[in-house]
């Protein structure tokens, strides 16, 4: 019995020592991302399996809720347990960690796969600090679409898609005597404020955009942008249903794709969604950006390498890195996700309709960054506390309101 | 003597670790977050001192200023309604039903759940277009409207609702023990004298309970501080500022919006707030113990 137990035990011990000096020849990464919805899991996963075909090993961590996860992920970075890789959007919120000198750079790779020719500059320029490149962007989203259930728009005998917001305010109202809610309103304050900024963008132009995030000025014409915009969402509360606070923004999307309600404001990952329900951009969806507007505000994605002093961890980053920019998972996962890929030298005929107008907007640079890229964390959610506060007060004082909008910046 | 000092030697050693665990990480920590509130640290602790920079920008806002007050709201109708409903509930149980264990499982069920599941029940069955409102409506009733968790006055009220559904079980059990230790006779004699029986609960038995209704409203009011996991169940803190409360709205800013300055002079404040508001309780209690001592 006594020897029976010690073959056992050494046994055991053998078979321990040889399985992870097994696993450890193997590049293996753990994955934080939020990527949890239909559309999103089915993008991650692109990049998951052409990961996996090269070699690597992947282990999923995803968190609900961006929040949530950026959350996980500041309380793994502080308690010395970073993951591999998390996905995150590029802009000032990574500019922390790259500055405490918790990322590890991607430079040889993006050498090796020559980025400054595949890269548009403005985001060669956003994924570098201090002339080394941190970050892999895995896409840029559009995100002052405008989408609408083209069986509802039937219904409500609307033919032709708004040009004016004084159009658009019509056709709500044919949506609403058709007995269909006009708006599905995502209740969420990034959502709300995302509302805000395709508005302001409508009215404000680019530059004067530009000018109000980039360069925080006030002026009179600013001023005059902010209050028309504010003046145009208080109306559109008239249009939303009594559900609508809180409401996720799959939810809403969930009802134009059910025909219950006739338009929604939202970025263009709404499209998974729809694609996730076997819908097709054209035929039961359209999308346009808000009325007046000429450009479109966009998001870029982008992965995250946090210095984890495992060398299996390294190498797996640079494959990451490698796959992440591969022409063809960047055009697959663009279709999946509902984005527009980041490389310009991908085969563009096979992006659907709503994807190659957000292109051809980003190829004439008719684009403008989204708040989180521009802002410090701090000032986003001031920005959100804004609009929010705006948009559930009630209040249609624009005037007051509009002053106050520039406090965010102080 | 000598085996007493023994004894207590042996038993202070026992106690080193939780004197370690008190010191370091309780007053530690708690040390550590006063000192970074005093800081500009954003996304990581930064040692460049700003005086009380945050604390003038923590009262400016107007988001931590609604949270001190919903607290305030939310505390007060929350603990006094577990209080009534409870004692209300223990009262009706005492009263010699049939199946009182079956429904004093129903009634402390609730507690069981953690308050993320009662603010997701309680914001389905709130919410205009999925709950109450949506099938009364689909019965007849078209113009029947219940929207609190949407509604920006009525939605704190809400929070109240669910949280005295959850609570009230605790308080029902802690009393109805109080109750059943009470004697007998007591009942006996206030039947002879012929006094109705809400009389008996109001005059007699009510005083009596006080120590265990005090210790059932000091587990309540513990919760009413950290409360964080009902608001963000129920309705994150919206529609606006209605439901901010202050845990969530350190939460928020130590994590979303990497302000970890703001955030410990939140809590700082959170801090102070507790002791000012047990210290003059405590100095009455010890007070009174000293005067009971000197009799």
């Amino acid at each position: 019995m006594k020897t029976m137990m010690k073959l056992f035990l050494a046994g055991v011990a053998f078979a321990g020592s040889f399985v992870p000096a097994h696993a450890e020849d193997k590049p293996t990464i753990e994955i934080m991302s939020s990527w949890t919805s239909g559309g999103e899991a089915a993008a991650l996963n692109v990049i998951k399996t052409e990961f996996e075909k090269r070699g690597g090993v992947w282990k999923d961590s995803s968190i609900a809720g961006f929040g949530a996860a950026d959350a996980a992920f500041q309380n793994r970075i502080v308690a010395g347990d970073a993951p591999g890789a998390k996905q995150g959007v590029i802009g000032l919120a990574a500019a922390d960690f790259v500055s405490q000198g918790l990322f590890n750079p991607i430079d040889d790779v993006a050498a090796a796969g020559k980025w400054t020719d595949a890269l548009p500059k403005s985001i060669h320029d956003l994924i570098s600090y201090d002339g080394k490149v941190y970050l892999a962007p895995t896409g840029a989203h559009g995100e002052s679409w405008v989408f609408y259930s083209k069986e509802a728009f039937s219904k409500a005998g609307i033919a032709q898609e708004p040009k004016s917001w004084d159009e658009f305010f019509t056709d709500l109202d044919k949506l609403k005597a058709a007995g269909i809610i006009p708006i599905a309103w995502g209740g969420q304050p990034w959502q709300q404020t995302k509302v805000f900024n395709m508005i302001l963008l409508s009215q404000v132009g680019t530059d004067g955009f530009l000018k109000i995030y980039a360069d925080k000025d006030n002026s009179d014409a600013s001023v005059e942008g902010v209050k028309k915009t504010l003046e145009i969402l208080g109306k559109l509360r008239g249009y939303v249903d009594a559900g609508a606070a809180g409401r996720n923004w799959n939810d809403a999307t969930a009802m134009l794709i059910t025909d219950k309600a006739g338009v929604q404001f939202m970025g263009d990952w709404a499209k998974g969604e729809f694609t996730a329900a076997g819908q097709e951009p054209g035929k039961d969806y359209g999308c346009m950006f808000a009325p007046e507007s000429k450009g479109m505000v966009y998001i870029a994605d982008a992965l995250w390498f946090p210095k984890t002093g495992n060398a299996a961890t390294d190498k797996a980053q640079k494959l990451l890195a490698e796959v992440v920019m591969d022409p063809n998972v960047q055009l697959e996962f663009a279709l999946k996700k509902g984005s527009v890929p980041m490389r310009s030298d991908v085969d563009k005929s096979k992006l659907d309709a709503c994807a190659q107008k957000g292109l051809e907007m980003m190829s004439t640079g008719a684009i403008v960054p989204d708040q989180a890229i521009v802002l410090t964390p701090q000032q986003v959610g001031a920005l959100d506390d804004f609009v929010d506060e705006y948009w559930s007060g009630g209040s249609n004082d624009a005037g007051s309101a509009a002053e106050n909008f520039f406090a965010i910046f102080e | 003597m000598s085996v007493k000092r023994k004894r207590n030697l042996s038993a202070t050693i026992a106690l080193l670790p939780t004197w370690f665990a008190a010191v370091v990480v309780f007053v530690g920590t708690m040390a550590w977050s006063i000192r970074l509130s005093f800081t500009n640290s954003t996304l990581f602790p930064s040692s460049t001192y700003v005086g009380l920079a945050q604390y003038s920008k923590l009262f400016a806002s107007a988001k931590w200023l609604a949270s001190l007050q919903n607290v305030l709201v939310f505390g007060v109708l929350y603990v006094a309604g577990c209080l009534v409903l409870g004692f209300l509930l223990a009262a009706a149980l005492d009263r010699k039903i049939r199946f009182e264990s079956a429904f004093r499982t129903i009634f402390l069920y609730p507690y069981a759940m953690s308050f993320v599941v009662t603010g997701l029940i309680w914001q389905w069955m709130l919410n205009p277009t999925l709950g109450i409102q949506a099938s009364v409506r689909s019965l007849g009733w078209e113009g029947f409207v219940l929207d609190w968790v949407v509604n920006r006055d009525m939605a704190i009220y809400a929070l109240v609702l669910a949280g005295v559904w959850q609570g009230a079980g605790l308080v029902m059990v802690i009393a109805l023990a109080g109750i059943r230790g009470i004697e007998a006779e007591q009942w006996k004699a206030a039947r002879i004298d012929g006094i109705p029986v809400w009389r008996i609960y109001v005059s007699i038995i009510l005083p009596q309970l006080g120590p265990a209704l005090a210790a059932a409203g000091m587990l309540l009011a513990m919760g009413v501080i950290k409360t964080y996991d009902i608001v963000v169940a129920m309705t994150n803190g919206g529609p606006g500022n209605a439901t901010e409360v202050p845990a969530k709205f350190i939460m928020d800013n130590l994590f979303g919006r990497q302000n970890l300055g703001l955030a410990t002079a939140g809590a700082t404040v959170l801090v102070l707030g507790v002791i000012i508001a047990v210290a003059p309780f405590r100095y009455a209690m010890h007070m009174r113990n000293q005067a009971k001592g000197a009799a």
